[in-house]
C-alpha cells in the first residue's frame, strides 16, 4: 500500500491546496481523492484513526474546498458518527449534532473522512492517555506523536489525511505538529466556534488546523473562522484570512523571549535548541531583526495553567455521570453509579486533573489557587502586549523535546507537563501561534511557533510562509 | 440514665416568658415567562409530555455551549427597576457544581458575586439583589417516600429543565408569617403587572424559601437560621413560617439552640424535617462560567426595560388614593391587579358615577363583585365593567335600593346584561321618596303590626326595623329604608 502510494501517480502526495487546484483543472475528482485517503486511513497501522468514512457527500458547486477530505479530532461532535473524546466514558457514543465548525467545512466543500485519536478529553502531551491505545509517531513507532490532537498530526504526516482538525488548549494543535513535522495553528480565541467541540478548558480551548504546509493552514483556517450564535464567547475574525506568499521577511522584528528559548536554563533539548537558532539567523538573512525579549511571568503559565485549565475541566466532566449517555456503571443507589461510572470510565490523567480542579476550586482554597492563576494570566497576557509593542512576532521553539519514547513520560506527569512550556503562555494570552516543521534532531522533525497579536492570523501565516520556504522542510520521513 | 436530663427539664421549665421576635429573609424564585429558556432555544411550557422540550443544550450533551436570554436578561431589569435596583452595568454569570440528576451538566448557570441587580426595596421589605439562572429538571421518584433516597426508580423530565429563573432575596426585614404573606402578595402582583412571569406558587413559577431566626425582643443581634423550602402556596408560606418560628421558640425556651439547617416543610402534616444529609453538604464551587461573555447592560438595554415598565401597585395605590378612594380600597384594588383594572375601566366606561360616588363603586367592586367571582377575574365575567358602573349610578341616585341592586348584580353575574333593562324588566325600580304608592304601603304596615307601632310610638326606635321588613316585602325591596322611616315618624307624630 506504502509502496504503491510514493508513486508520482498518488494523489495523497497533493497538499490540499494542490488538490483543490487539481479537482479544479478537472484532472482529479473529488471521489477519487476521497476514496484514495479513505484507503489510506482504513489502512493506518499508527492508531490515528478511530473511525474512518464509508463516503463522502460530492461537493457543493464552487465550493472552495473542492471536496479534498478532512480527518477530525474525536472530540467534535459529528452527528451520527462516534464521538468519543478519547475516552471509555464516550465510548460509542454518537451525538444528533454536528459541531459548527466542522459543519461550516463540509459546507466548504470538505467532507469528513475520519475520526482521530487523542488523548483522553484533550488532556495530555503523548497521546498515550486515549482509552483507544496510543498513537504512534509515522517518523519512527517506537515514540509518541505528541499530544493532545496526536491521531490528527500523525495522519497528515503519514499522508493518510490531506489535512486535519484538532484542537489546541496548551499546545495541542502546535506540539504534535511539532514532533509530525508538520503545520499547526492554533487561532486567536474566539475566532472560531467552539459548539460542538466536547470541551476540556473552556477558557482556552480552541480548534485549528494541522496541515502538511502553511498555505493549507491558511486555506482550511479561511473556511473555520466565523462568529457563531450558539458560542456566546466566538468573535469571528475581522475581514478574511488571505493565503500567504510572503518570501521576505523585510522589516520583521522578531522577538526570542529569554523565558522561553533556552536562556534561563529551562531544560530545552540542545538539538531542538539547534534548529531553532538556526531558523533565526535563516530569518535574518531573509530581512528580520531578531532580539532578546522578556515575558517575565511565562515561567509562571505552566502553573498557572494546570490550576486554570483543570479547574475548568472538572465542572466540564462533571456532565458524564451516567444518567443521560455514554457509560453508566451500576450500583444500586445514585451515588454509587456516579461512583462507579466515573471511576471506571475516566483515565488516571484525566481522574488526577479533575482532582486537581476540584481542590482548586473548593471554598478556602479558591482564593490562593484559581484567583491567583487568573491574575497570572492577566499578566501573561500583558507580557505580550508590551512585546508586541517592540516586535512583530514572538518565536520560540515548539517544544523542547522532540518526540519521545512511548512510556518515557507516562509514570512523570509533571515531566509530562512540561512539554506544554512555550506553548501555554500563548494559550493563556489567547493569542495566535503557529508552529512550522523546523528540521530535524537526531533525525525527527522539531517545531519553529510564531506568535503575533490577537487577530493576527494574517501576518502570522504571512511569515510562517516565508520561514517555510527558506527551511525547506523535507516531510518525507513521516511517510516512510 | 442519670437524672440529669430530667433535673434539666425540671430547671428549664420556669424560663421567663421572653418575647421573641422572628426575623425573616424570603428567597423567591420566579419562573419568568420568556419565549424560550434561559440558555436554549426550547420553547417553555406547562404540561407537555415528559422530555418533549428539550435540545442538545438542555440535556447538556457534550460540546454543547449555553447562549444567555436576551429576553430573560430584559425581564431581570424591569424587576430591577421595580424593585428600585441598582443595575449592574455588567455582570457575569457563575457556574455552582453539584451531582444531582435534575441538573442535566451537575452544574447550574447562576449568578454569584455580580448578580444583575443589587438593593432596593418593595414596600417596607429591603432587596439585597436579584440575579438570572436555570431552573432544575423536574424528578419524578417512583416509590412509597417520594424523596430520591429510598425510592425505586427517579425519571427526569427535562423539560422545566433550563427555565430562566429570576431569584429575588430580600434583607431579613420580615416580623412575622403574616407579613411574609402579604408581602408576598405584593411581590406577586408586582411581577404580574410586569408580565414577567405567570407568578402561580401550586405550578411552581413563584417559589419561596424563608431564612428564619428569632431572637428576644430588643435584641438586635441575628439568631441562628433556618432555611425553609416548599411552601409552595401563600397559606403553607403563612403555616410553615408560623410553625417554624414556634418551634424555635421551643427549642429556646427549652434551653436549647437552633441548628442552622435545611429544613422541609410538609403541607400536610404540617411538620418540618430537616434536609441535611452527606448529599447535600455542598461546596458549590463557584467560578465564573467560562462558556458566557459578561451581561453588558447597555443604554439601549435600559431604555427598553424603562419603557416597558407598567404602573406598579405601590404608584398604583397611590393614584387611586389620590382620587378620593379609601387607603382599604384603593389597596385592595392596586394589589389585585384584575380588580383594579376593572375598577378603571368602569370609571372610564362612561358609565361612571359622579366624582363623590367614586367610593361606593370601589366598595362594589372590592365587595360585592368580589363575593360572588371570587378568585376569578372579574374581566372575564358576565358583568361588564361599564354595567357595573351604570347599576352604581342607579343605586347612587336612589333609583334602585341597595337590597335590591345586589339583586342586579346577581342577575348580572348569572346572565349579563343591562342593569337599567333588567331593574325595568322586573321592576326593581326604587319606590320615590315622593311616590303616593308608598305611603298606603307604610299605613298598612302600622295596621298590620299595631303592637309594633306601639313600641315605636314609646320611644323604642329600633322597632321600625320590623315595619320596614314589612314594608319591604310588599314592595319586594323596591322601598328606601329611609323614606319608609321618614313616613312612619310623620304618621306617628314623633
Amino acid at each position: 500500500m506504502t509502496a504503491a502510494r510514493n508513486t508520482s501517480s498518488d494523489v495523497t502526495l497533493l497538499t490540499a491546496a494542490g488538490a483543490v487546484e487539481a479537482i479544479g483543472r478537472g484532472e482529479l475528482s473529488a471521489a477519487e481523492l476521497f476514496a484514495a485517503y479513505r484507503a489510506a486511513a482504513a489502512d493506518d497501522a499508527l492508531n490515528a484513526y478511530l473511525w474512518v468514512a464509508e463516503d463522502a457527500p460530492a461537493p457543493g458547486e464552487g465550493a472552495a474546498l473542492a471536496g479534498v477530505p478532512l480527518a477530525v479530532k474525536d472530540l467534535f461532535c459529528t452527528e451520527g458518527v462516534p464521538s468519543q473524546a478519547g475516552s471509555k466514558i464516550l465510548e460509542g457514543y454518537r451525538p444528533p449534532y454536528t459541531a459548527t465548525v466542522v459543519a461550516k467545512l463540509a459546507a466548504a466543500g470538505a467532507p469528513l473522512l475520519g475520526k482521530t485519536n487523542q488523548d483522553e478529553f484533550a488532556m495530555g502531551s503523548s497521546n498515550e492517555n486515549s482509552a483507544f491505545g496510543p498513537v504512534l509517531n509515522p517518523w519512527d513507532r517506537t515514540r509518541v506523536p505528541g499530544g493532545s490532537s496526536g491521531g490528527s498530526a500523525a495522519a497528515v504526516a503519514a499522508g493518510s489525511a490531506p489535512w486535519a482538525l484538532g484542537t489546541d488548549t496548551g499546545g495541542s494543535i502546535r506540539q504534535p505538529a511539532a514532533l509530525c513535522g508538520i503545520v499547526g495553528l492554533k487561532p486567536t480565541y474566539g475566532t472560531v466556534s467552539r459548539y460542538g467541540m466536547i470541551a476540556f478548558a473552556s477558557s482556552l480551548d480552541q480548534a485549528g488546523p494541522l496541515t502538511r504546509d502553511v498555505t493549507d493552514a491558511a486555506l482550511l483556517l479561511a473556511q473555520m473562522v466565523g462568529q457563531d450564535a450558539r458560542d456566546s464567547t466566538s468573535i469571528g475574525f475581522p475581514g478574511e484570512i488571505s493565503l500567504p506568499c510572503s518570501e521576505s521577511l523585510a522589516g520583521i522584528r522578531l522577538g526570542v523571549p529569554e523565558e522561553l528559548s533556552g536562556g534561563g536554563g529551562v531544560g530545552i533539548e540542545p538539538g531542538v535548541l539547534d534548529a531553532f537558532n538556526v531558523t533565526l539567523r535563516l530569518a535574518e538573512s531573509l530581512g528580520a531583526t531578531v532580539e532578546t525579549c522578556h515575558l517575565p511571568h511565562a515561567p509562571h503559565a505552566l502553573s498557572a495553567y494546570y490550576v486554570l485549565a483543570p479547574a475548568e475541566a472538572s465542572s466540564n466532566l462533571a456532565r458524564y455521570d451516567g444518567v443521560r449517555y455514554g457509560q453508566r456503571v451500576e450500583d444500586g443507589g445514585l451515588v454509587g453509579m456516579y461512583t462507579k461510572t466515573r471511576s471506571q470510565g475516566f483515565g488516571r490523567e484525566v481522574k488526577r486533573r479533575i482532582m486537581l480542579g476540584t481542590y482548586s476550586l473548593s471554598s478556602g482554597y479558591y482564593d490562593a489557587y484559581y484567583g491567583r492563576a487568573q491574575r497570572v494570566r492577566t499578566k501573561i497576557a500583558d507580557d505580550f502586549r508590551a512585546a508586541f509593542d517592540a516586535f512583530d512576532f514572538v518565536v520560540t521553539p515548539t517544544s523542547p523535546s522532540v518526540a519521545f519514547e512511548l512510556g518515557a513520560k507516562t509514570a512523570d506527569p509533571l515531566s509530562m507537563y512540561f512539554n506544554d512550556y512555550c506553548t501555554v503562555p500563548m494559550s493563556l494570552a489567547g493569542i495566535p501561534a503557529i508552529s512550522i516543521p523546523n528540521g530535524l534532531s537526531e533525525g525527527l522533525p522539531t517545531g519553529f511557533q510564531l506568535c503575533g497579536p490577537a487577530f493576527s492570523e494574517n501576518r502570522v501565516l504571512e511569515a510562517a510562509f516565508a520561514l517555510e520556504q527558506a527551511i525547506g522542510f523535507d516531510a518525507s520521513g513521516g511517510r516512510a | 440514665m442519670s437524672g440529669w436530663p430530667e433535673q434539666s427539664r425540671r430547671a428549664s421549665q420556669p424560663i421567663p416568658p421572653t418575647e421573641f421576635e422572628p426575623v425573616i429573609g424570603l428567597e423567591i424564585h420566579v419562573q419568568l415567562s420568556t419565549n424560550t429558556k434561559m440558555f436554549c432555544g426550547c420553547a417553555l411550557a406547562f404540561g407537555e409530555p415528559p422530555n418533549t422540550l428539550t435540545c442538545p443544550v438542555c440535556l447538556g450533551l457534550p460540546g454543547t455551549l449555553p447562549r444567555a436570554n436576551a429576553q430573560a436578561i430584559h425581564f431581570g431589569l424591569m424587576i430591577g427597576l421595580a424593585l428600585g435596583s441598582e443595575l449592574a452595568p455588567r455582570s457575569i454569570f457563575h457556574r455552582k457544581n453539584y451531582f444531582y440528576p435534575d441538573n442535566a451538566k451537575n452544574y447550574q448557570i447562576s449568578q454569584y458575586d455580580e448578580p444583575l441587580c443589587r438593593g432596593g426595596h418593595l414596600g417596607e421589605v429591603r432587596i439585597h439583589r436579584v440575579h438570572l439562572e436555570e431552573d432544575a429538571a423536574k424528578l419524578v421518584h417512583a416509590g412509597a417516600s417520594g424523596r430520591i433516597h429510598g425510592s425505586d426508580a427517579s425519571i427526569v423530565d427535562f423539560n422545566r429543565g433550563g427555565t430562566p429563573l429570576a431569584e429575588i432575596v430580600t434583607e431579613p426585614d420580615v416580623r412575622s408569617a403574616a407579613q411574609a404573606r402579604e408581602w408576598l402578595t405584593l411581590l406577586r402582583t408586582t411581577l404580574r403587572r410586569l408580565g414577567v412571569s405567570d407568578v402561580n406558587m401550586e405550578e411552581g413559577s413563584l417559589r419561596c424559601d424563608a431564612n428564619i431566626s428569632i431572637r428576644p425582643v430588643g435584641s438586635t443581634e441575628l439568631g441562628t437560621k433556618t432555611e425553609l423550602k416548599n411552601m409552595n402556596s401563600f397559606r403553607y408560606l403563612e403555616r410553615g413560617v408560623n410553625a417554624e418560628i414556634a418551634r424555635q421558640e421551643e427549642l429556646l425556651r427549652s434551653g436549647g439552640q437552633v441548628v442552622q439547617e435545611t429544613l422541609h416543610f410538609d403541607p400536610h402534616t404540617e411538620r418540618i424535617t430537616s434536609l441535611r444529609s452527606k448529599e447535600e453538604a455542598h461546596d458549590y464551587r463557584y467560578f465564573p462560567e467560562p462558556d458566557l461573555v459578561p451581561v453588558s447592560t447597555s443604554d439601549q438595554m435600559l431604555a427598553a426595560a424603562r419603557a416597558a415598565m407598567p404602573e406598579l401597585p405601590a404608584a398604583r395605590e397611590e393614584r387611586l388614593q389620590s382620587l378620593g378612594i379609601s387607603a382599604a380600597s384603593a389597596r385592595q384594588l392596586a394589589w389585585r391587579t384584575e380588580l383594579g383594572d376593572y375598577f378603571e375601566a368602569a370609571l372610564a366606561s362612561g358609565n361612571a358615577p359622579e366624582a363623590q360616588h367614586i367610593q361606593p363603586l370601589a366598595n362594589w367592586v372590592c365587595n360585592e363583585l368580589v363575593a360572588r367571582v371570587g378568585e376569578d377575574d372579574p374581566n372575564a365575567s358576565n358583568v361588564t365593567p361599564g354595567a357595573l358602573a351604570k347599576l352604581v349610578g342607579l343605586v347612587s341616585a336612589k333609583a334602585v335600593t341597595v337590597g335590591n341592586g345586589k339583586l342586579v348584580l346577581d342577575r348580572l353575574v348569572a346572565g349579563g346584561g343591562d342593569p337599567a333593562a333588567i331593574v325595568e324588566a322586573e321592576g326593581l325600580g326604587a319606590m320615590a321618596g315622593g311616590d303616593d304608592a308608598l305611603e298606603p304601603v307604610v299605613e298598612a304596615a302600622l295596621a298590620a303590626n299595631g303592637d309594633v307601632a306601639e313600641k315605636i310610638r314609646a320611644g323604642n326606635l329600633k322597632a321600625i326595623g320590623a315595619i320596614i321588613g314589612h314594608v319591604m316585602r310588599e314592595t319586594k325591596g323596591r322601598a328606601d329604608g329611609a323614606e319608609v322611616t321618614r313616613i312612619v315618624r310623620q304618621k306617628l307624630g314623633l
